[in-house]
């Protein structure tokens, strides 16, 4: 019994590594299931609390054309997470039992949106910034190796280049507006930089699983790459805004064609992920309050169904 | 938990008339009507569909993935069914 399980690895991993995509029903490791349902759920869960920070701006948009293209965003946003928790329930999780996870606070979701939106600089760092990196780390999953995930990746990162563009032109048109205008854009970058450079996770010394997960190709670049190359494409376009990134320590490096950069306030990073950081209460709270006072409308619509089914019932009788 | 969940749903999206629908995800709702309106709202935001169909997923039976050899090796050795298993004369034009 026991030669058979490790057979079924071992051709696991030879199609994983032949490039080979898993689906639903074919066999896997326990481990690269329950792995990825917590990857896929907290991926869909930060989806879902990212609404919660940009839908802080909506009403207060700056004009009807902002304010649609924010709704839109935020719009995609809830639709990311719905691929999301589709894909992770092909492995045989439930939505209820996902959002329970969520709302006891056992499962995680992305940090960085603990962090309150304090201006509307705010949504244009939001876009370019955060959503720059959550690019540079939801492109290479769509090509993962789990089908349903790699399909849902591909829909997410097609919808997500206009959420960074329209980031991209709040900061434009806030740096060639006004002075107080560009200091907002600044103050915005200030705030966003740091916490941003954390969404790509602990450094490689202290990320024990990136290891297994590189061997299943669920993850394809370690966070400490992901993080260089994120830096390596933000600073010139910080340049051409005119803004100044706050890192005393950014320096370009030749010999590595790439910039050498200060460290990330770690404490900082493991107190927001431990439930400490500005808004981590406020957020979970909101998601809550919206699923127990959306409780009526579920079952409502429930027995509605219900009822029609049995009048067609009745009807075809 | 005594909550219970909407139905699951596979979604299939034609994207544009004369070609077939394809699976797209799948959603929850309580009924067919609210799996399509749904389905419009997470899958074609982007005018990626012309028409919907919404199937719930408990009435889809799949094949098992443990049968696939048994299952499409057959047609591995049937060579003869593809056109370029004949050859023809250069000269034969229009075949």
């Amino acid at each position: 019994m026991e030669t058979l399980e490790v057979n079924l690895e071992e051709q696991f991993q030879t199609r994983i590594d032949a490039d080979v995509r898993i689906e639903p029903k074919d066999w896997m490791p326990d481990a690269y299931r329950k792995t990825l349902i917590r990857q896929i759920s907290q991926h869909a869960h930060s989806e879902l609390v990212g609404m919660l920070p940009e839908g802080n701006w909506i009403t207060r948009a700056p004009s009807l054309k902002r304010k649609a293209i924010l709704l839109a965003k935020v719009q995609d946003e809830a639709g990311h997470g719905l691929y999301l928790y589709s894909a992770a329930e092909t492995l045989g999780a439930t939505r209820d039992q996902m959002l329970a996870d969520l709302h006891s606070g056992k499962a995680k979701y992305s940090s960085i949106f603990n962090y309150p939106t304090l201006s509307w600089a705010d949504m244009g760092t939001i876009g370019w910034l955060v959503d720059g990196a959550a690019i540079l780390n939801q492109v290479p999953l769509c090509r993962t190796s789990y089908g349903p995930y790699a399909r849902a990746m591909v829909r997410v990162c097609k919808e997500e280049s206009f959420h960074q563009r329209q980031g991209f032109e709040i900061m434009q048109t806030l740096c060639e507006g006004a002075p107080e205008q560009k200091q907002m854009a600044q103050d915005a970058l200030n705030r966003w930089w740091w916490p941003t450079l954390m969404m790509f996770g602990p450094k490689d010394a202290d990320s024990p699983n990136t290891e297994q997960s590189m061997k299943w190709r669920i993850k394809r670049f370690t966070n400490d790459e992901l993080r260089q190359k994120f830096v390596d494409m933000m600073v010139p376009q910080a340049e051409f805004l005119g803004l100044t990134v706050p890192d005393p320590e950014l320096k370009w490096n030749e010999a590595k064609q790439g910039y050498d950069f200060g460290d990330v306030n770690w404490q900082e990073f493991w107190d927001v992920v431990k439930g400490n950081g500005p808004c981590n209460h406020e957020r979970l709270q909101a998601r809550v309050d919206a699923w127990e006072d959306g409780a009526w409308v579920r079952e409502a619509a429930l027995a509605h169904a219900e009822k029609r089914k049995q009048r067609a019932g009745t009807a075809a009788a | 938990m005594t909550q219970k969940e909407w139905p699951l749903w596979e979604v299939f999206i034609r994207s544009k008339q004369g070609l077939d629908h394809k699976h797209v995800g799948s959603l929850h709702a309580a009924d067919a009507e609210m799996a399509i309106q749904n389905a419009r709202d997470v899958y074609t935001r982007r005018l990626e569909g012309v028409s919907i169909w919404v199937v719930e997923s408990k009435h889809v039976h799949a094949s098992n993935p443990d049968d696939a050899a048994a299952f499409y090796e057959p047609a591995n050795d049937k060579i003869y069914r593809h056109p370029t298993f004949y050859t023809v004369p250069d000269s034969i034009k229009h075949m």
